[in-house]
């Protein structure tokens, strides 16, 4: 037997249940995507853990010219060292079969006999090479030219071609993200991995009994860079290249900052979505029991205590609330799963592992439901403190006054109906302050959404036409002399040739480094540049380097410190430089010099390592096969598929999240919009069908109600323009990685659609309401006084 | 004859239920202060069916409410039996109201959403010692539109299940605030003699609000009330039935 108050409960809110859906939606939109995007996040990290444990994922990588396998005894003898392996590690390039431009692989060395130690290799399909010229190849390049096993490719190796038989598809926890060396975007099509037998890579490339990489583990507690710091000594009478920690191995150095933007992403959105929907409800809340005023008084007149009062309605909020959240929490694991499936194929996990913690939709609807609850108790405290009798009386005429518009002598412009409108909102101007800001916040999640798409684009648009002006850049195996470019410009259809240089060191400022190539950038280069924030291009000083704000935030360096840079080529010598200048720029961590600064460092002339062309795009294929051909030519790379790759791998990045952004703060905006009109509508009814009794038409009353609202939605636009402009400003440092940065760019556009969105809200909202106007029931009130 | 004999011999020798001294209230409607008592004082008894009488705006309502425990008087003394509840608090009277109070209100304030049966429910649920709602609603004649939600009824009828609502709980005292104000002559005569039957059969004492000078004559005694004052109080020899009322 339900009580009768409950039944109470239960019909009420099926009377609204147009209503109790608007609220619904917005708690389910808040608690979907707090569930999804943690979700989502605590599966990736999971996924990624497993991963590297399982597949036995190396703790530090380095690399030197050319060690003897002897110096792997002094290796494994380094305190703190676990497990050791040593491999060939080889740079080739690549002709493969419809694809113009040569592209270019790593050839890693695989044991003979068994498993690796380290870095185990999972088996799509097909099995380990055996014979001799066959190879495994990551699945990200198969999947790129759909090849499969049998399929091959030719490779230069150390200058003689072979052709290369594919057995297997496989994934690496080492190559989760494939870029080629100093690349930030893959290029699955242009980039391969693949893994050959350890005797047959060795005959390849002269490494008989020898090695150029080496992975190890540590034992727990072992300290890392002294272990680092000792295996560098070890290498560096062969040329080592510095030890690196698995946090700064490439790919998951890149990995770890996509999933921490996804984070920040997850832990600031979806918050800033449930305090908007909890504000929300709380309004709500309270101006829908402020309706029921008097049903409240009959209760206390029965002798139902105000905690039985306090206890209907929050059963009331609950249960709205735990609809929403349920809703919200099946959608945001459904989505959650999605999302992590769309990462565990974009990061090529070879296993996808879903978890949903059950505090997480817990967590989101124990935070909406109380923000309702407390936006609720408050009117139920404020009805259930009336003394019943003074709540059933009708309430007093509220107190109107003239307006200020009509105070100042502006009221023979306004019509009977339009003061009204103004006299009811200057009356109740907390309403209207919460109700505008209600809208406006809503509006401003979707500023904040379309704001970062905006700026997302913006960092795409910039980087193909304004940083990245080149067509090809092609990379020399070995920096060569600057008439290099002279071939070059020989060559069909080169139409203008820029020299850079590119110099491997380690970026040392006190106890802090990191790895990175100083980029030397010729002196009015039109093709590839350094810009400043507002995209202008930045001259180079003659002395003196340039860092990413981001690598001297690393670095823990400002402008005028000395760097220490530690050279990982030729004499490797160790140089001081001064840091002249901070870029915002917005890809990777990168140092720039002047290229002739750079040569003078260097204590070299005229040395490069490559060149940024530009094409004539008739002659484009006939350039591209001549470059295949050329022996010193490392590698090219095409600019609109850099920038192709880039949108490609935003879309599945940050755009997913921010896709969501959008559509939930389009629901709330809905919800909101719809809920201040309705329960505009129940506070008086009764007053616009009083007009529709002394002759008003429904033109007329609809006027009245619309009006305000259409005042309020209004007035919440700009409103929603500046709080999202705020918004945006402050979560975007949150966003920014090491890899990848947002500048803080807001278009006219972000604001406009976002304004659109908020504007059709309240058009649709309005048309519901206008057909309920349009059967308001005039006997009933003439009947009843409330 | 005889009956009537038996009501004027009782009424001495009946217990005092209320007995208010010197009630004054004062309230703010809007920006208007309202003076709506002015100092009355009155008595109740034990059975009686009292009909207070004035022109709208003398008091009668705040009266009412006052004796009801939805309200407290500005200044001066209301005794229930022995209890003041003039000076009690929120808690006190709400508790005053759901062992001993039953009220009718010229709106009915039916909850809308539930049928005539829940809407007794509601207070038989939370009652000490309540009959059931079919047997209130039996009472006043309406067991055949039990499961009818108020917006089925008609205005008597649903003034009809405020009145089982109202006395579903036994309550020792039936308020009743203009319960005929918004009905006609017909459906009005029904209310008031489903409200005479209940005063008859179960001793309830019961207290109505009227403007009305006609239903006075079904009362034991008549309180004047004009200007936030008691006026005058009849005693009426003989109580006319509802049936034979009219205005």
């Amino acid at each position: 037997m339900i009580p009768a108050l409950d039944r109470k409960l239960l019909r009420d809110l099926w009377r609204m249940k147009g209503q109790a859906l608007a609220i619904a939606a917005v708690i389910a939109a808040g608690v979907a995507m707090y569930v999804s995007q943690l979700g989502m996040l605590d599966s990736l990290r999971l996924t990624q853990h497993e991963y590297y444990s399982q597949y036995r994922f190396a703790h530090v990588f380095a690399g030197c010219k050319r060690a003897p396998e002897s110096v792997m005894e002094d290796i494994r003898g380094i305190d703190g060292v676990q497990t050791a392996e040593s491999r060939v590690v080889w740079g080739v390039t690549l002709d493969v079969p419809g694809l113009d431009e040569p592209a270019v692989g790593q050839l890693i060395s695989y044991p003979d006999h068994g498993e690796p130690l380290l870095n185990d290799l999972f088996i799509r399909t097909g099995d380990l090479p055996q014979g001799p010229d066959q190879i495994a190849a990551s699945e990200a390049f198969c999947k790129a030219h759909k090849f499969k096993p049998g399929d091959s490719v030719v490779a230069l190796i150390n200058g003689r071609k072979r052709r290369l038989t594919i057995t297997a598809i496989v994934l690496s926890p080492e190559y989760v993200y494939s870029l080629p060396a100093g690349g930030f975007i893959p290029d699955d099509k242009r980039y391969g991995v693949f893994w050959m037998r350890r005797h047959e890579l060795a005959g390849a490339s002269d490494m008989q009994g020898a090695f150029n990489d080496v992975t190890l583990t540590l034992k727990p507690g072992a300290s890392e860079p002294e272990v680092m710091r000792r295996l560098d000594d070890v290498l560096a009478p062969y040329g080592g290249r510095g030890a690196m920690p698995q946090r700064l191995q490439l790919s998951n150095w890149f990995l770890n900052n996509e999933i921490t933007q996804l984070e920040q992403f997850g832990n600031v959105l979806p918050v800033i979505f449930l305090a908007v929907a909890a504000f929300l409800l709380n309004v709500v809340m309270s101006r829908l029991i402020a309706t029921q005023r008097e049903q409240v008084a009959a209760l206390k007149a029965f002798g139902y205590r105000d905690r039985d009062v306090a206890i209907h309605y929050a059963k009331f909020v609950l249960l709205v609330s735990i609809i929403g959240g349920i809703i919200g929490a099946a959608a945001g694991a459904w989505m959650g799963r999605g999302l992590t499936q769309i990462y565990t194929e974009f990061y090529h996990f070879p296993v996808l592992v879903f978890r949903l913690d059950p505090l997480l939709p817990v967590r989101a609807l124990a935070i909406t439901a109380g923000a309702s609850l407390l936006g609720a108790m408050a009117s139920v405290r404020k009805a259930a403190a009336l003394p019943p009798a003074e709540a059933m009386r009708p309430e007093a005429p509220p107190t109107y006054r003239r307006t200020l518009v009509e105070r100042i002598g502006l009221e023979h412009v306004l019509r009977q109906p339009t003061r009204m409108i103004l006299r009811e909102l200057e009356r109740r101007p907390v309403k209207a302050a919460l109700s505008v800001l209600g809208i406006s916040m809503a509006g401003a999640l979707l500023v904040v959404g379309f704001g970062f798409i905006d700026m997302v684009n913006y960092v795409i648009d910039s980087q193909a036409n304004v940083l990245q002006r080149e067509d090809v850049s092609v990379t020399f195996i070995e920096p060569r002399n600057r008439s290099a470019l002279h071939d070059l410009r020989a060559m069909p259809g080169v139409q203008h040739a820029e020299p850079f240089r590119n110099v491997p060191a380690r970026l040392r400022f006190k106890h802090r480094w990191r790895l990175a190539g100083i980029n030397g950038v010729s002196r009015n280069a039109t093709l590839n540049r350094v810009v400043d924030e507002d995209l202008k291009p930045l001259v180079l000083p003659d002395e003196g380097v340039a860092l990413s704000r981001a690598l001297a935030d690393v670095l823990g360096i400002t402008g005028g410190d000395m760097l220490t840079l530690e050279v990982l080529e030729g004499e490797r010598p160790t140089r001081q430089v001064r840091v002249a200048a901070l870029v915002d720029d917005f890809l990777g961590l990168n140092a720039y010099m002047d290229l002739e600064a750079l040569n003078r460092l260097m204590r070299q002339d005229g040395v490069i390592s490559g060149a940024h062309i530009s094409v004539d795009p008739a002659a484009q294929r006939q350039l591209y096969r001549q470059l295949k051909d050329t022996p010193f030519v490392a590698g090219v790379s095409l600019k609109q598929a850099a920038i192709d790759n880039l949108r490609k791998t935003m879309a599945e990045n940050i755009l997913i999240t921010l896709g969501m952004t959008v559509f939930f703060a389009g629901v709330i905006t809905f919800g909101v919009v719809y809920n201040a009109a309705r329960i505009s509508l129940s506070e008086r009814s009764r007053e616009l069908a009083s007009l529709r009794v002394l002759g008003m038409t429904r033109g007329e009353i609809s006027y009245i109600l619309l009006g305000e609202l259409a005042i309020l939605v209004l007035a919440a636009v700009p409103l929603g323009c500046l709080l999202g402009y705020w918004m945006a400003r402050g979560t975007l440092a949150a966003l920014n990685t090491e890899t990848f940065r947002l500048p803080f760019v807001m278009s006219d556009m972000s604001y406009s659609v976002a304004a659109t969105v908020v504007l059709v809200a309240g058009a649709i909202s309005a048309l519901i309401v206008r057909r309920r106007l349009d059967r308001l029931d005039l006997v009933e009130v003439l009947k009843t006084k409330e | 004859m005889e009956e009537e004999q038996i009501y004027v011999l009782a009424d001495s020798a009946r217990a005092t239920v209320f007995e208010a001294r010197g009630v004054t209230k004062v309230y703010r409607m809007g920006e208007v202060e309202v003076h709506a008592l002015r100092g009355a004082d009155v008595d109740l008894y034990e059975g009686e069916f009292v009909v207070l009488l004035g022109p709208s705006g003398s008091g009668k309502s705040t009266l009412l409410n006052i004796l009801g425990g939805l309200d407290t008087p500005t200044a001066g003394t209301v005794r229930y039996h022995d209890n003041d509840i003039s000076s009690a608090g929120d808690r006190e009277l709400t508790e005053y109201r759901r062992n001993h109070v039953g009220f009718i209100f010229q709106f009915y304030n039916l909850i809308p959403s539930l049928t005539a049966r829940e809407n007794v429910a509601l207070v038989t649920e939370i009652a000490r010692d309540p009959m059931r709602p079919e047997e209130a609603l039996a009472l006043v004649k309406l067991a055949d539109r039990m499961d009818h939600f108020p917006s089925q009824l008609s205005g008597g009828e649903q003034q009809r299940v405020a009145v089982a609502r109202a006395v579903a709980k036994r309550p020792n005292v039936l308020l009743c605030d203009e319960p005929t104000g918004a009905l006609d002559f017909k459906t009005g005569i029904k209310v008031l003699d489903a409200l005479e039957s209940v005063n008859r059969e179960l001793g309830t004492t019961t207290a109505v609000i009227t403007h009305n000078a006609a239903i006075a004559e079904m009362a034991d005694r008549v309180v004047h009330i004009a200007d936030g004052r008691i006026a005058k109080v009849d005693v009426n020899l003989t109580r006319k039935k509802p049936a034979e009322l009219s205005w």
